[in-house]
């Protein structure tokens, strides 16, 4: 009895990694297709990747993904704890308030939130471009760093900021040696949060970016008449092994601290 | 003393935002070696571009689009003021009626000349009296089907309605596309807006829908290279294309007729560079350079000078890229039926969709 509960555990993890990886390694194996077409296998080949370096377009928006990404969550990270901090210090009211307001960006439709932003940027005369991609990127990714950081801030006991000070520390330095360590795990979660929401955006980027200027997302989607490029696919593919990397990095180093904690 | 602060810091942050909208939201003007360009993705030769731009001086700023529903309200809007775009048919007629295209000075474009008269007598669909639009691309949309997987030849739109080819069908997933072929075998226009006429239609969509194996737009590529299917309704400009990888694969306009489709360029009213727009299209008219375009998106070019050049004589004499005037006749493009019509096209389609 034992074993057949094992067993159908077991089949269920198996499942659940065909489900959410089948996909992607059907993508990985078609990069490596010498021909175009999806449905046919015409031997192995290398030549996507050597296609993918050459493609400036490609490139190009891939940088524009990277840094929006970046600097549109450093920014947010930067706001949306500031804004979580003074939510913090409120009255329960206006607090409950504040968070509906920012709680409504993310439930709205993304396509609600690019479309009023272009009217909103058409209205000031703001020129699409660059930068009003980078501003509506900030602007929907900060409840993600509230809602990541106030959980953290309301379990910190604001007792400790005061009995900093009455040992002498500046509020500043009380704040940087007491309530930054913290709440620090809240903030990055929703660094990373952010980053990824960023990283993926299609709508909100379609609608606020002016001519010639693409990320990723908005580069796949024009080709869809055509059918995507194979380039694609070795770009995915390489993004997606940059990933796996980077986190099997991070949960090792995690495991490691855990135990050495420990012990 | 904290009230003045607080003010200050108020004060501070407006300045900010200000400096910083100001600064960075400046529109570039006065810059006129630029033309900025709106075309469906993948619909031009890169190369083609950095001709244009080495030979003329004029910087092109390029955008691309995936469908014309989704260009749209960005040039309505007028988010960005684009200089030249290429929309189909039916869509150019919504943005003249919107009042959004200018019309073009063709003393300026002296290539258009290259371009067949047959295509701008089937612009006038669309665009009565040619004033607006040069045509870029343009297809058909008919049947593709598998030589070893039919008996003989395919010749009407019968065979997509047979049932000997149960389960073997691929049918377009496209409103228009799938009730204009309807329309198109029962002998009316796929234009109409008679209510039983499109009753008719939907019935016989409704009758075919236990043949269908699936209803795709852009699968059926693959799935005919695959020899998944005997037969599925196709653009023509994919065509080419599948015939190359998969050689028992034949395309045919049907008998009956069928949509043809236009992609034209067309200059917004809102154009800042009108002039380098007129360049822009007058050079994508060039024989050559059609011909290096036709090359690599594998659409009908409307071009007959570049027609002429193309090397392979296969191609340049293929009834799948350039169909006989005759069937072409039997041809027709969309024409934009407003939105009432739209919806009762939607509301058939959806029907058919949930196969009652």
């Amino acid at each position: 009895m034992v074993k057949l509960g094992k067993f159908f555990k077991g089949l269920y993890v198996v499942l659940m990694g065909i489900f959410l990886y089948a996909p992607i390694f059907t993508l990985i194996v078609f990069s490596f297709n010498a021909g175009k077409s999806r449905a046919k296998w015409d031997g192995f080949s290398l030549k996507w990747y050597a296609a993918l370096f050459q493609n400036q377009t490609i490139l190009q928006a891939l940088y524009n993904t990277i840094i929006i990404a970046l600097v549109s969550s450093l920014i947010a990270t930067l706001i949306g704890t500031m804004a979580s901090i003074a939510m913090n210090r409120m009255k329960k009211l206006p607090r409950q308030v504040m968070m509906g307001i920012t709680n409504i960006p993310m439930l709205n439709a993304d396509i609600v939130t690019g479309i009023s932003l272009m009217l909103l940027f058409i209205m000031m005369d703001f020129a699409l471009g660059f930068t009003s991609v980078l501003l509506a990127h900030i602007t929907f990714n900060i409840p993600y760093v509230i809602l990541s950081v106030m959980p953290k801030l309301k379990q910190t006991d604001r007792h400790v900021f005061e009995a900093a000070q009455d040992l002498g520390a500046t509020p500043i330095s009380a704040f940087f040696k007491v309530v930054l360590p913290d709440i620090f795990p809240g903030i990055l979660s929703g660094f990373l949060l952010a980053f990824t929401m960023s990283l993926d955006d299609f709508v909100i980027t379609h609608f606020t970016k002016g001519a010639g200027v693409d990320t990723i997302s908005t580069k796949v989607y024009t080709e869809l008449r055509k059918g995507i490029k194979p380039e694609m696919y070795a770009l995915s593919t390489l993004m997606f092994v940059t990933v796996l990397i980077l986190l099997v990095f991070i949960n090792r180093r995690r495991d490691r601290q855990n135990e050495a904690q420990k012990i | 003393m904290r009230k003045v602060r607080r003010v200050l810091a108020v004060l501070l942050i407006l300045a900010l935002a200000a400096t910083c909208f100001s600064a960075c939201g400046k529109k570039s003007s006065g810059d006129d070696q630029v033309v900025y360009v709106y075309n469906w993705g993948e619909y031009i030769d890169p190369d083609a571009l950095d001709m244009f731009e080495e030979e003329t001086g004029i910087r092109v700023i390029y955008d691309e689009y995936e469908t014309n529903e989704i260009m749209f309200p960005k040039v309505q809007a007028g988010a960005v003021a684009y200089d030249v775009i290429c929309p189909s048919d039916y869509m150019i007629a919504k943005m003249i009626e919107e009042d959004l295209l200018q019309p073009i000075n063709f003393d300026n474009i002296p290539n258009v000349e290259n371009i067949g008269s047959i295509y701008k007598e089937m612009s006038e669909e669309f665009d009565p009296g040619n004033k607006f639009s040069v045509p870029y691309c343009w297809g058909t949309v008919g049947i593709l089907y598998n030589k070893t997987m039919v008996d003989g030849e395919i010749t009407s739109w019968s065979a997509i309605f047979d049932e000997k080819y149960a389960d073997n069908i691929l049918m377009i997933d496209s409103v228009r596309d799938a009730m204009g072929v309807a329309l198109k075998y029962l002998g009316y226009s796929l234009n109409s807006t008679h209510e039983g006429e499109l009753e008719e239609a939907k019935n016989l969509l409704i009758e075919q829908y236990p043949l269908v194996q699936a209803y795709v737009v852009d699968q059926v590529r693959d799935k005919m290279i695959n020899n998944e299917a005997a037969l599925g309704v196709i653009y023509s400009g994919e065509a080419i294309y599948t015939a190359r990888e998969n050689e028992d694969l034949v395309y045919v306009v049907p008998d009956e007729g069928s949509n043809v489709w236009i992609d034209s360029w067309v200059i917004p009213k809102n154009a800042p560079n009108v002039e380098n727009a007129e360049k822009f299209i007058d050079f994508m008219c060039r024989p050559e350079i059609a011909l290096l375009n036709f090359d690599y998106i594998t659409y009908s070019t409307p071009n007959v000078a570049a027609q002429e050049l193309i090397e392979d004589e296969d191609i340049r004499t293929s009834k799948t890229a350039f169909p006989d005037d005759e069937i072409l006749h039997r041809c027709e493009a969309f024409v934009y039926l407003g939105e009432e019509m739209d919806e009762i096209y939607n509301a058939k389609w959806e029907e058919v969709k949930s196969g009652q």
